[in-house]
């Protein structure tokens, strides 16, 4: 663990990985000193203006707006979209920082959620072999026969919009590959004497795989775990951008991108004058999944020694 | 070898009964009303409440679980998926005419990136340790890190925003009205770049291509970067085995080394990740034809999925899914005919 950890250090790209984490990390704890909220859900993105088209940096709150907010008896804190506005006059600024939080969130309550059934699956299906491994496997296999996005779009379509729902399809569809890597893990390691004492003492099959056959083998899959954060993210916000993710005006980088699909090209004349409306969260999840991939490259080349400092 | 495609060959009923099990498991989380609303092609009817309760009755759409599976995967064999709300046709038609589009976008991303991808890789493998070697890695993870929406539209903005030169689409107005509605131009193959050559029609030919660029390069960024990876790290792996040491000690020149000893084994895992980037490409179908606005069925199920359109969204997910197992024999097949040791198993 400690060789781990000093490798994990000492590599440029790793260090840069986990610089970027840590600033994801504060940005999401004092995201209400960022950014603090207008309204009572402070996952709701708050509307700078009334305005379909998107507006520029440094864009004053509207004077309409401004009395909305005090009517609704909210103290105005702040009046400026410091990134511009996007389509229906949300307010970037506050959609990338609040949707930092929302990341981490989707990340590991799915990550942790599929890695959990993943393990379940695979340990029992390896542990105990014969026509249980075999359907596991099958079953299995028929999850791994949908493209991932595909498989989450249709199900998120099917239970609805909302963040849950999106996790939930997210979850559905993405425990198989952490079954398949510990069960490789296990078929390997049961046959080892101390497995075989434990075994052979008496201790139940389900202490065997929990306090002896586990330990031994889950590193792999959090490594794998660490890796995948960056990819459930990244779907998710697919989903929000294909439309079938979060609510309207929620918090969530994916939404803010699908709010600059209609705006991207410009009005004639003024090609990319609305570049804002795709930078700002483009930026925000391209450094986070970049984050997450740049730890997840180094903890692989650590785990397997053959490649080690050259792939 | 036999054996083990025969073997492969068994499974795939098994397979296909489970893809089918669990897409009717989804549509079983839909109320019978919505189930109902797949089938009809009239808005209307769904209006009366007393009206959709007899076409449940008469469908069956009330049907306990396992009766309900049947009926459903009956119609299903009869290439009966229901009426697509969002393309105004059944859905099975509106996939027959929308899948041409998608084939030609991947069929064009598919090969350059495994002829030159592969090629790549080798080079940079060979050439380990240079400054082309590191680059490659720094893009590799860059381009992994890029998802698909954010770098299409970069590609849009810039390439059609600013450069005006990439236009979103399949064809212009001038172009769609000779190969949809024009009488001279034959539609032999649906693939609007083929049946333009077929028809001797360069201008048309070069329109489609025009609109083709910026999808193919979205769709397949990714693949490069993965392809160009895993060949590069296998072919490493191979040049360090002791055969390849022993080629060298006897005296084979390099070329044969590399192209002839190294390069077959090394191909070996590559099969498997071409499997795997194609089935990452039909993912990322959906999101580059919604950008790019490319009148695919990733588009229109997109578009389906918006407007809550369950029977054309399911539809698209047996579609995709019956891709990809076959996708996957294929993949298995060609590895037991290429690899030796799965071969004499």
């Amino acid at each position: 663990m400690k060789r781990i950890l000093k490798k994990l250090f000492s590599n440029v790209s790793s260090l840069v990985g986990i610089i970027l984490l840590l600033f994801f990390v504060a940005i999401a704890i004092f995201a209400p000193i960022i950014a603090p909220p207008l309204s009572d859900d402070p996952y709701q993105v708050p509307r700078m203006s009334w305005d379909e088209d998107p507006q520029p940096p440094g864009f004053p709150m509207s004077d309409n707006m401004k009395e909305i907010y005090q009517y609704m008896g909210k103290k105005v804190k702040w009046t400026k979209a410091i990134f511009g506005t996007a389509q229906g006059g949300y307010d970037i600024f506050y959609g990338v920082i609040w949707g930092t939080r929302t990341a981490f969130k989707v990340g590991i309550i799915t990550v942790v959620a599929a890695m959990l059934i993943g393990v379940f699956i695979g340990s029992v299906s390896a542990y105990f072999g014969g026509w249980l491994d075999e359907t596991l496997m099958r079953i299995t296999d028929i999850f791994l026969s949908f493209p991932f996005l595909v498989a989450a779009m249709v199900l998120t379509t099917i239970l609805g919009r909302g963040l849950d729902k999106v996790m939930i399809a997210l979850i559905t569809f993405g425990w198989m590959g952490y079954a398949r890597v510990i069960r490789g893990s296990i078929l390997s390691a049961k046959e080892e004497t101390y497995v075989m004492a434990a075994k052979a003492l008496g201790v139940r099959d389900g202490r065997v795989i929990w306090r002896h056959l586990l330990p031994n083998t889950i590193f792999p899959v959090l490594v794998q775990a660490s890796m995948n954060i960056g990819s459930m993210v990244v779907t998710a916000a697919a989903l929000s951008f294909l439309g079938v993710g979060a609510p309207l005006g929620y918090a969530d980088w994916g939404q803010m991108v699908s709010f600059a699909r209609n705006w991207i090209i410009g009005k004639p004349g003024h090609a990319g004058q609305y570049w804002y409306t795709v930078f700002y969260p483009g930026l925000f999840i391209v450094l986070f999944v970049l984050a997450w991939n740049l730890i997840g490259d180094t903890l692989r080349d650590i785990l397997d020694p053959r490649l080690r400092g050259e792939l | 070898m036999v054996a083990y495609i025969i073997r492969r060959l068994l499974l795939l009923p098994v397979i296909l009964f489970g893809v089918t099990f669990l897409i009717y498991c989804m549509f079983s989380l839909l109320s019978p009303e919505e189930r109902l609303a797949t089938y009809v092609n009239n808005p209307n009817i769904l209006k009366s409440t007393q009206a959709s309760q007899r076409l449940i009755k008469k469908f069956h759409l009330d049907d306990p679980f396992p009766l309900g599976y049947i009926r459903w995967a009956d119609k299903i064999i009869r290439f009966n998926l229901g009426w697509s709300k969002a393309a105004n046709q059944p859905v099975w038609d509106a996939i027959c005419q929308r899948f041409p589009a998608t084939l030609e976008l991947v069929m064009y991303s598919i090969i350059p990136v495994i002829l030159v991808g592969i090629w790549l890789g080798v080079i940079s493998a060979v050439h380990h340790n240079d400054i082309v070697d590191q680059s490659i890695r720094v893009i590799a993870i860059v381009g992994w890190s890029l998802p698909t929406f954010i770098f299409g539209l970069f590609v849009l903005f810039v390439f059609y925003g600013i450069l005006g030169w990439l236009p979103p689409g399949r064809l212009s107005t001038w172009a769609q009205d000779i190969v949809y509605t024009g009488t001279k131009f034959h539609n032999y193959t649906h693939l609007v770049t083929i049946d333009a050559l077929l028809n001797g029609n360069i201008p048309i030919f070069l329109d489609a291509l025009r609109h083709l660029v910026a999808p193919i390069i979205t769709l397949s960024y990714i693949s490069w970067a993965f392809l160009l990876r895993i060949t590069r790290s296998s072919m490493l792996d191979t040049l360090r085995k002791d055969y390849i040491r022993t080629a060298r000690s006897k005296g084979v020149d390099e070329h044969t080394v590399v192209h002839k000893h190294a390069e077959k084994n090394a191909l070996i895992p590559v099969v498997t990740i071409a499997g795997m980037m194609i089935v990452g490409m039909l993912g990322g179908v959906v999101i580059t034809e919604t950008v790019f606005t490319y009148p695919g069925v990733g588009f229109w199920a997109a578009t389906a999925a918006q407007q809550l359109d369950y029977g054309s969204v399911l539809g698209f997910a047996l579609l995709f899914a019956s891709i990809m197992v076959i996708g996957n024999l294929i993949v298995d097949v060609s590895y037991a005919l290429i690899d030796p040791r799965v071969r004499l198993e």
